[in-house]
C-alpha cells in the first residue's frame, strides 16, 4: 500500500515597507529612476559612510508585529549578514538575526477546511538588495543600487501551513494586515511582497519533520501553488525512490514549471552573523509601544462587522470592499460626502471591479477619488445623467480622475430634460417604425424596447431613459 | 622662533597678529616637506597646489574677519584612512590605490571650518593594522629621531610628519593604539578621545567599534585646542556622543593638586625595558611633587586584553573590509573568469599579508560553530575589562603607565612574528576595548636617544582630567624636541 | 600548538573572505593562524559564567533619522571611481547562469 504523506511549509515573507527615504539613509525609494540615482555613498558602501536608522522603518515593524500578535522585543540590536554579491554593496546586509523586533506571533486563517492559527516565529528588520541587469551585448552584468537599502521586513512563519491553500490564506491574510497599517502595499508581481517557501513532507502521522527545501523567485499566487504542488511531487518521488532530500535552496521557474538548485561551491551559507557595531541598541519603552497601538487602524474584521451594522449593503460587498484598504478608504470617504452607501457599494462592485479585470491592476491602484465618485452619483441622482452616460463617464474618471461635473458640463453630456424636444423626438420614432409600434400594440411588450433604443439614439444617448419610456407608453 | 618651531597655536597667533600670512606658513612646511620627505616618507599623497589654494582662501577669511577661531590658517596633516573630498584617500593600500572620495570625513571638514590648512595625506600601517606603519603598500615611514627606526603605528606617518615639522599638527585614528605609540616613539603629543567624541563618518573602519580619530601634536595646549575643533556631535554616526563639555582648552591647568593618581602594577612586569620603566615612574614623581596623589593598585585581566582586542578587531574588520571587491572602486586585478574569481584575485592581490591575515582570523571567528566559542567569549571578556576599569576609577581620576613597552624598534625586526608585535600593544588596546581616552605624551629619552612616552587613561568622558594633569607634567618637564638634523 | 589548522579550514576561509592563497602563503596562514589561535584560546582560563557579551561600550540608544527624503541625484559622484560602468551602472562578471 502507498504511502500517505503530508507537506509541510513555512514561510519567509519579506515586505517591502512604504517609507519615503531607505532604512539607512536619505535617498528615496521611489520607483522609476534611472539606474544608480536615488543613491549616496551610505547605500552604494562608500568607504567612510555609515548608517543611520529611518525611525519610521520601526515603528512600522512594530505596527505589523503587534498586528500580528507578536512580542516585542523591547532590547533588539541589528546583525551583519556576510556574502559576497554583487547586488549588496558592502558585501554585508544589515539584518536582525539574535535579537529580531518581533517574535512569537499569529495570525488566524480560514479556508475550506476551517480556521487555524499560524505561528510566526520572528519578524526582522533588513535592507534590501540593489538589482542586476544582464546585458546581453556585453555579456556582462550591471548593477543598479537604486533599491539597495529599501527597507524590508521579513516576516517568517512557523511551519504550520499544510498545503497551497493555507499558504494563500495566510498570505492574503497578511497583506490584509499590512495594507491596513499602510505599511506597505503588499504587490507580489512588483516585488514589494515576496515570499520564499520553505517545503518538506513526512508520513502522515509523523512527528518528525522531514528535511526541507527553500523555494524562491515566486512571483504570484498561482507560481505559488504551483512551486508547493511541483516541490511536494518531487520530494516524495525522491522519499519513494530510495533518495534523500537535501537541504538546500532552489528556484522556481513558473514557466516551465520545474524548480533548479542554486548550488555553488563558492556559495558557503556561512553569513558570520555579528552585531554591527555602526548601529547602536533599540531600547523600546512602554511609552512607544501604546503610541503604535494608538495608532493602530480598524482591521478588516472589525470594519466587517462595523459596515453590517451601519450599512444596508449585502454581506458579499463587504467582503470585497474591506478586501483591499484602499478601496474601503474610498467607500468610506465618498459615504461621508453625503452618497448613499448601496450606490458606492454598486459602483465599486461592478463597475470598479470591472475595470480593474480588464486593466488587470490592483484594488491598490485605483486612482479616482472619493470626492469625483461623490459628484458623479450626485449626477446621476439628479437625473442629470443617465446611467449609460454616467457610465462612460466613470471610465474617463478611472483612468485619469476627472471631476465628472466639469466633464459632463465640458462634453454636453447632460440629459436633455426640454420635455418639447423629447416629444418630438418620440413622435418622430413612432412615425418612423410603424412595424414596432405595430408589435408593441399587438401585446409585443419587448418592442418598446427597441423604440426607447431609437429614441436614445436620436437623443444622442443623452436622455432620461425612464423618461422616454413613460412618453413612448403615453403615445402609444 | 622661525616658523617651523611654531605650534599651532602660536602660528594661529602669529597669523593672527600679521607676521605671517597662511601662505608664507604654508609654503615654509612645504619647503620643509620637500627638504625631508625622501629621508622620513612621512607622506602618501602631499598637495601642494591644493594646500596653497586653501592658504590664500584662508587668508582672505581671516582678513575678513570670518575666521578668528584659535588654528586659522594652521597647515595640517591627514591620515590617509579619513576621506578628503577630491583627494586620493588610500589606506596605505594598493586596493583603493586610486580612490578619491566625493565627500569629506566630518573631523576633516571641522577642521576645514576652522581653518586648516590641509597639506596631504600621511602614511600608516594598511588599512591601520599594524604598530610600524611597515605594513604600508606605499613603502615605509621612518622616525625622524633616527631614521633607522620605525615611527611606530599605525598612524606612523603623521606622528613622523609631526616630529619632522612636515606639518604643525596631524589627524590619527586609534583602534588599538595607533595614535598613542607612534606619538610615543616620534616624541610628539597624541589623543585617542573617548568612543564618539569625534565622528567616525568618513573615516575607512577597521574595528568600527574601536577607532577613534584624534590628534597628534606638539604639545597639550595644541593637543586641547584641536580636541576642540574635531569633537562633534554628528547625526551622520549613529556612535557619536552628545557632549557639553567639549571646552578641553578649559582643562589647561597646571595644578594637579589633589589629582588622584593610579599606577597599575600589571603595566611595569615582565617584558617593559627599564629605561621606559624609570622615564615613566620619574614623570610619576613629577606629578607627585606638584601635589597630586600617586599610588600603585592591581587593574588586573593585562594579559587578556590582547587576544580580546584581536579576536574582536579581526572580526570586524573581517566584515568592514568585504567591500573592497573591485565592483565600486579601488583596484580590480586585471584577468579573471568569472564573478568570485574576479573577487578573490582583486583582493588577494589588492590586500597585503598583515590584512590578509587578520581578515582571515575575524572570518574564522565569526564562522559557524566558532562564533560562541571566540567572538562571544571575546565580548565577554571585554565587560570584564571595562568593570575593571569602572572599578579602577572610582578610586583615581587618571591612570599612568607606559604607553608602549620599549621604544621605537629597528625597521624590519617586528612583522616576522605576529604575536610578538601585537604584544607591542599591550598597555595601549584595553583603552580602546574599554572606550576610554587616553593621551600620549613624551617623558624622556632612551641611551640611543630615542623617546619614551607616557599615557594618562582617563574614564569615558574625562579627558580634560588627562589635559590637566599632561599640561602640569609638560609645565614642569619643559621644552622636548629633536635636535633639529641640519 | 593546539590548534592545528587543516588545509580544509584555509580552504573554507578563503572562500568566506574571498582570499585565494598561493601555497606558500596558505603555509604560513596556517602557522599564523595557529598560533593566533593558541593565545586567543588565553581567553578560556577566564570564567565568564553569566557575564553579558558586551558589543557596544556604552548605553548610547534609539539614534534615529526621520524619514524625510535629503539626498538627491549624485550618480555621477559614485560611479567617479567604478572600475567598470555602463548606462549610469557598475559592471560585473556576468552573474546570471
Amino acid at each position: 500500500m502507498a504511502k500517505q504523506y503530508e507537506t509541510v511549509i513555512g514561510l519567509e515573507v519579506h515586505v517591502e515597507l512604504a517609507t519615503k527615504t531607505k532604512i539607512f539613509c536619505g535617498c528615496s525609494t521611489a520607483f522609476g529612476g534611472d539606474p544608480n540615482t536615488h543613491t549616496c555613498p551610505v547605500c552604494t558602501g562608500m568607504p567612510g559612510s555609515l548608517p543611520v536608522l529611518n525611525k519610521q522603518v520601526l515603528e512600522y515593524a512594530v505596527a505589523v508585529g503587534l498586528a500580528t500578535n507578536c512580542t516585542i522585543t523591547q532590547y533588539c540590536k541589528f546583525d551583519r549578514k556576510n556574502y559576497f554579491y554583487p547586488d549588496n554593496p558592502q558585501n554585508y546586509q544589515i539584518s536582525q538575526l539574535y535579537l529580531p523586533i518581533c517574535r512569537n506571533g499569529k495570525v488566524e486563517i480560514e479556508t475550506e477546511k476551517g480556521k487555524k492559527f499560524v505561528g510566526i516565529h520572528e519578524i526582522h528588520m533588513e535592507e534590501d538588495a540593489g538589482k542586476l541587469i544582464h546585458d546581453e551585448w556585453d555579456d556582462v552584468s550591471l548593477v543598479d543600487y537604486n533599491r539597495s537599502g529599501v527597507p524590508l521586513i521579513e516576516i517568517v512563519s512557523e511551519p504550520d501551513m499544510r498545503s497551497a491553500e493555507e499558504v494563500i490564506a495566510y498570505l492574503e491574510k497578511l497583506r490584509m494586515i499590512i495594507q491596513y497599517l499602510g505599511a506597505s502595499d503588499c504587490k507580489l508581481q512588483e516585488g514589494s511582497m515576496r515570499a520564499d517557501v520553505n517545503l518538506s513532507i513526512r508520513e502522515v502521522g509523523a512527528e518528525e519533520f522531514g528535511t526541507r527545501t527553500e523555494m524562491k523567485n515566486l512571483n504570484s499566487f498561482k507560481a505559488i501553488a504551483r512551486a508547493i504542488e511541483g516541490e511536494t511531487e518531487r520530494q516524495i518521488d525522491l522519499l519513494e525512490s530510495g533518495e534523500k532530500v537535501v537541504q538546500e535552496t532552489r528556484r522556481w521557474d513558473d514557466n516551465k514549471g520545474e524548480s533548479y538548485a542554486m548550488r555553488s561551491k563558492e556559495d558557503a551559507q556561512d553569513y558570520r552573523y555579528f552585531p554591527d557595531p555602526d548601529l547602536v541598541p533599540i531600547v523600546i519603552d512602554d511609552a512607544f509601544l501604546d503610541g503604535i497601538r494608538a495608532k493602530q487602524p480598524e482591521f478588516r474584521e472589525e470594519k466587517m462587522a462595523r459596515y453590517k451594522e451601519e450599512f444596508d449593503i449585502p454581506e458579499y460587498d463587504i467582503e470585497i470592499i474591506t478586501g483591499s484598504k484602499h478601496m474601503a478608504d474610498i467607500f468610506e470617504a465618498t459615504v461621508a460626502l453625503g452618497s448613499q452607501p448601496k450606490k458606492v457599494s454598486n459602483w465599486l462592485m461592478v463597475e470598479t471591479l470591472r475595470l480593474l479585470k480588464e486593466k488587470n491592476m490592483d484594488p491598490e491602484d485605483i486612482r479616482f477619488s472619493p470626492e469625483n465618485l461623490a459628484k458623479l452619483i450626485g449626477l446621476t441622482d439628479a437625473k442629470a445623467i443617465n446611467s449609460s452616460v454616467a457610465k462612460e463617464v466613470f471610465e474617463v474618471m478611472f483612468d485619469q480622475d476627472v471631476d465628472p461635473e466639469k466633464y459632463v458640463e465640458e462634453k454636453g453630456l447632460k440629459t436633455v430634460n426640454d420635455e418639447g424636444a423629447l416629444r418630438r423626438t418620440v413622435e418622430e420614432v413612432i412615425a418612423n417604425n410603424p412595424q414596432s409600434v405595430e408589435d408593441y400594440r399587438n401585446g409585443k411588450e419587448k418592442a418598446i424596447g427597441f423604440l426607447v433604443g431609437q429614441t436614445m439614439k436620436a437623443m444622442k444617448g443623452k436622455a432620461d431613459p425612464g423618461m422616454v419610456n413613460q412618453l413612448l407608453k403615453e403615445f402609444l | 622662533m622661525s616658523i617651523l618651531d611654531m605650534t599651532a597655536v602660536e602660528l594661529a597667533a602669529a597669523i593672527k597678529n600679521k607676521e605671517v600670512t597662511v601662505t608664507e606658513a604654508t609654503e615654509a612646511v612645504l619647503a620643509q616637506i620637500e627638504a625631508s620627505e625622501s629621508k622620513y616618507h612621512c607622506y602618501v599623497t602631499v598637495d601642494k597646489e591644493g594646500a596653497l589654494k586653501q592658504a590664500a582662501e584662508v587668508q582672505n577669511k581671516i582678513d575678513s574677519g570670518e575666521l578668528t577661531g584659535p588654528l586659522a590658517g594652521v597647515p595640517v596633516a591627514i591620515k590617509d584612512n579619513m576621506c578628503t573630498e577630491g583627494l586620493l584617500t588610500t589606506c596605505s593600500s594598493k586596493i583603493l590605490y586610486n580612490f578619491v572620495p566625493t565627500f569629506s570625513s566630518e573631523a576633516v571638514l571641522n577642521l576645514q571650518k576652522a581653518g586648516a590648512v590641509i597639506l596631504g595625506k600621511t602614511n600608516m600601517d594598511e588599512f591601520a593594522m599594524g604598530s610600524t606603519t611597515e605594513t604600508s603598500a606605499f613603502g615605509v615611514t621612518k622616525n625622524p629621531w633616527n631614521p633607522e627606526h620605525v615611527p611606530g603605528g599605525s598612524s606612523g606617518g603623521s606622528a613622523a610628519a609631526v616630529a619632522a615639522n612636515e606639518c604643525f599638527y596631524a589627524l590619527g585614528s586609534d583602534t588599538g593604539g595607533s595614535i598613542r605609540q607612534p606619538a610615543s616613539f616620534c616624541g610628539v603629543v597624541g589623543l585617542k578621545p573617548t568612543y564618539g567624541t569625534v565622528s567616525r563618518y568618513g573615516l575607512i573602519a577597521y574595528g568600527s567599534s574601536l577607532d577613534q580619530i584624534g590628534p597628534l601634536c606638539k604639545d597639550v595646549t595644541d593637543c586641547a585646542t584641536i580636541m576642540e575643533v574635531i569633537a562633534s556631535h554628528d547625526t551622520k554616526d549613529s556612535t557619536s556622543v552628545e557632549r557639553n563639555d567639549t571646552d578641553f582648552t578649559s582643562a589647561l591647568v597646571d595644578d594637579v593638586k589633589g589629582m588622584r593618581i593610579g599606577i597599575p602594577r600589571d603595566y611595569f612586569g615582565e617584558g617593559l625595558d627599564p629605561e621606559v620603566k624609570d622615564a615613566v615612574l620619574k614623570a610619576a614623581q613629577v606629578l607627585k611633587d606638584k601635589g597630586a596623589i600617586v599610588e600603585e593598585f592591581d587593574l588586573s585581566l593585562v594579559a587578556y586584553a590582547i587576544p580580546t582586542y584581536y579576536t574582536i578587531a579581526a572580526a570586524e574588520a573581517s566584515s568592514n573590509l568585504e567591500r573592497f571587491d573591485g565592483i565600486k572602486y579601488g583596484y580590480r586585478t586585471e584577468e579573471y573568469e568569472g564573478l568570485h574569481n574576479m573577487y578573490k584575485k582583486s583582493r588577494s592581490e589588492g590586500f597585503g599579508a598583515e590584512v590578509k591575515r587578520r581578515i582571515m582570523l575575524g572570518s574564522f571567528v565569526l564562522s559557524s560553530g566558532y562564533y560562541d566559542a571566540y567572538y562571544l567569549k571575546a565580548l565577554r571578556v571585554k565587560a570584564l575589562i571595562k568593570k575593571a576599569f569602572d572599578e579602577a576609577f572610582a578610586k583615581y581620576d587618571v591612570i599612568l603607565g607606559p604607553v608602549a613597552p620599549t621604544t621605537a624598534p629597528k625597521l624590519g625586526e617586528s612583522l616576522s612574528d605576529p604575536i610578538k608585535m601585537y604584544l607591542g600593544d599591550i598597555y595601549t588596546i584595553s583603552i580602546n576595548l574599554a572606550g576610554l581616552p587616553g593621551l600620549s605624551i613624551p617623558c624622556g629619552v632612551d641611551a640611543d636617544g630615542l623617546p619614551i612616552g607616557l599615557q594618562l587613561i582617563g574614564d569615558c568622558f574625562n579627558e580634560k582630567k588627562l589635559i590637566q594633569t599632561a599640561y602640569a607634567y609638560e609645565k614642569e618637564r619643559g621644552a622636548f624636541g629633536r635636535k633639529e638634523d641640519k | 600548538m593546539a590548534n592545528i589548522i587543516s588545509d580544509e579550514t584555509i580552504d573554507y576561509v578563503g572562500i568566506l573572505a574571498k582570499l585565494e592563497l598561493s601555497e606558500e602563503e596558505k603555509e604560513q596562514a596556517k602557522k599564523d593562524m595557529g598560533s593566533m589561535l593558541d593565545y586567543i584560546d588565553k581567553l578560556g582560563e577566564l570564567d565568564t559564567e553569566g557575564v553579558e557579551p558586551m558589543s557596544h561600550v556604552f548605553p548610547v540608544k534609539n539614534v534615529f533619522r526621520e524619514d524625510v527624503v535629503t539626498n538627491g541625484d549624485i550618480r555621477e559622484e559614485i560611479l567617479k571611481n567604478a572600475p567598470g560602468e555602463k548606462d549610469g551602472m557598475f559592471v560585473v562578471p556576468r552573474t546570471f547562469e
